[in-house]
């Protein structure tokens, strides 16, 4: 039973992930993206942690997606792109996408590897996933790099908030 | 594991039964006999005693219209997000709490769908889905009413889902958990929330029109301007779908409300039955009839107020609500913090 839900819901992510990546139609691509998410958070109930599973639908489907789609429609990008857009990329977007990729490639080994080199691997227990524990490490442990990255998202929304400004600044100097 | 399964069935049954088999029904009467009431002319009234038999009417009518496809339309997205609009509509309600745990055959069973830790927060990660139906719609239609429509429901949802995600978060601050039956338990013990949080309440209240697309927040359909929004294309069965799910939404946000700041299941000056039956039939009552009146309050609203612009339901949600509910958290976790609450 476990075994078939996880079977169809990788499938399903992995289905997914591609038609983001190869569909021609943008609207197309992010509903796919969600499907991915949906997915994904069925992989994480069955690892037994339905509290990121939550998170994941709740941020990213719920919110960040839908700004993807927001932005998508506001500015009309069209139904298709034609083969001509897709292959205008300068010289250095391509060694970018192969420093990119070796980078993930890379960190995928490197935790293969980790986790395949030992003989047993530490249980996934209660304490690692509920709510509670979780809080505790973040507000703990982690609080230094949670609160800067609090910091950050702060200070990526103020310059965002002033690149889109500018034009109407300059207007009235 | 049957018997969970038949457990979890016999837990569904209720809601899908009050949800599309009575109130769905009943709320097309209400508001159609509310609207004639509060614009003083009689509303239907031919069908059956003071026209009860109407939804069924509307619901034949529905069936036989024809049903439309624009030609330059994008079928798959097209068809199918009138059936994503039941998506968050008919799973929402399975955190919702309707009586105390009770005991069947040496088993505790707690009397909610999904026992989960992270109740509260499925429900808003469910429902903050619902803007997928509404984008899908707009964009397959290929119509520039239903666009429009759908571009402000995507800003409208996420808007108004902060301001609200705050007001949940500070009714549960001094209860401490995320699970809604423990937030029952609390007012129970203490007061039921509302009286002090009612910022949050407002918040809240205000929020859940919004969310649910209703005047004075319809602007994604606004039939003054765009025709009838993102629906513009849709016809017979399709569009009373998007009716029905509107409808189960404001239900399901009804009962989350109610929970959150009216006590949940439990009424005041009830004693609650010891049985498994009788425990699940007087705390779904409970809660049910709580529904209702939210429901009586979303009518009486639709046909008093004027809609709001989009500047301003922009600003009101910015501006207003949501420097509003964090004053409202802050005071909670004061309050909570010296003992207080």
């Amino acid at each position: 039973m476990e075994l078939a839900i996880f079977l169809i819901f990788a499938l399903l992510a992995l289905v997914s992930a591609v038609t983001v990546v190869a569909h021609r139609n943008p609207i197309y691509s992010t509903l796919s993206l969600v499907v991915t998410l949906a997915a994904t958070a069925v992989l994480f109930v069955l690892l037994g942690a339905p509290f990121i599973a939550t998170l994941q639908v709740l941020v990213y489907a719920g919110a960040i997606v839908v700004l993807f789609l927001f932005v998508i429609m506001l500015l009309n990008v069209g139904r298709e792109e034609t083969e001509g857009s897709v292959t205008r990329t300068g010289p250095g977007q391509r060694w970018g996408t192969v420093v990119g990729a070796g980078i993930f490639a890379g960190t995928l080994l490197a935790i293969l590897w980790r986790t395949y080199g030992r003989e047993s691997l530490d249980p996934l227990t209660e304490e690692l996933v509920a709510i509670k524990p979780l809080a505790a490490l973040l507000f703990d442990r982690y609080l230094l790099a949670f609160e800067v990255i609090g910091l950050l998202l702060l200070v990526a929304v103020v310059a965002a908030g002033i690149v889109a400004r500018r034009p109407a600044a300059e207007k009235e100097g | 594991m049957s018997q969970d399964l038949v457990a979890t069935l016999l837990k569904i049954a209720p809601f899908l039964g009050f949800f599309l088999g009575l109130l769905a029904p009943l709320m097309v009467w209400v508001e159609r006999r509310g609207s004639a009431l509060i614009q003083d002319r009689p509303g239907p009234n031919r069908l059956g005693p003071w026209g009860l038999l109407q939804p069924l009417a509307d619901a034949l009518k529905f069936i036989f219209k024809e049903d439309v496809t624009p030609s330059e339309a994008d079928k798959p997205l097209y068809l199918a997000a009138p059936i994503l609009a039941f998506l968050p509509a008919l799973t929402t309600f399975v955190v919702l709490p309707f009586g105390p745990p009770v005991s069947v055959g040496g088993k505790t069973i707690n009397l909610v769908v999904a026992d989960v830790d992270s109740g509260v927060l499925l429900f808003l990660a469910l429902s903050s889905l619902s803007v997928y139906s509404l984008v899908c719609a707009g964009y397959a239609s290929n119509n520039k009413f239903s666009l429009i429509g759908s571009i402000r429901a995507s800003a409208q949802l996420i808007s108004y889902e902060l301001a609200m995600t705050i007001a949940v978060l500070a009714v549960l601050l001094p209860v401490g958990t995320f699970r809604l039956d423990a937030v029952v338990e609390y007012q129970s013990a203490k007061m039921w929330n509302v009286v002090p949080q009612a910022i949050g309440f407002l918040v809240f209240l205000v929020a859940m029109f919004a969310e649910t697309n209703r005047v004075p927040f319809d602007l994604p359909e606004a039939e003054s301007e765009l025709v009838a929004g993102y629906h513009t294309e849709y016809s017979a069965m399709r569009f009373a779908a998007f009716m029905a799910a509107e409808y189960i939404n404001m239900m399901a946000l009804s009962g989350l409300c109610a929970t959150l700041y009216f006590g949940g299941w439990k009424l005041p000056f009830v004693p609650m039955p010891e049985a498994w039956l009788p425990a699940a039939l007087v705390g779904f009552t409970g809660l049910a009839l709580k529904i209702c009146l939210f429901m009586c309050l979303f009518v009486w609203v639709r046909w008093t107020f004027p809609r709001f612009r989009y500047d301003q339901l922009m600003r009101l949600g910015w501006k207003v609500l949501l420097p509003l509910s964090l004053v409202n958290l802050i005071w909670v976790a004061v309050a909570t913090l010296s003992g207080w609450m």
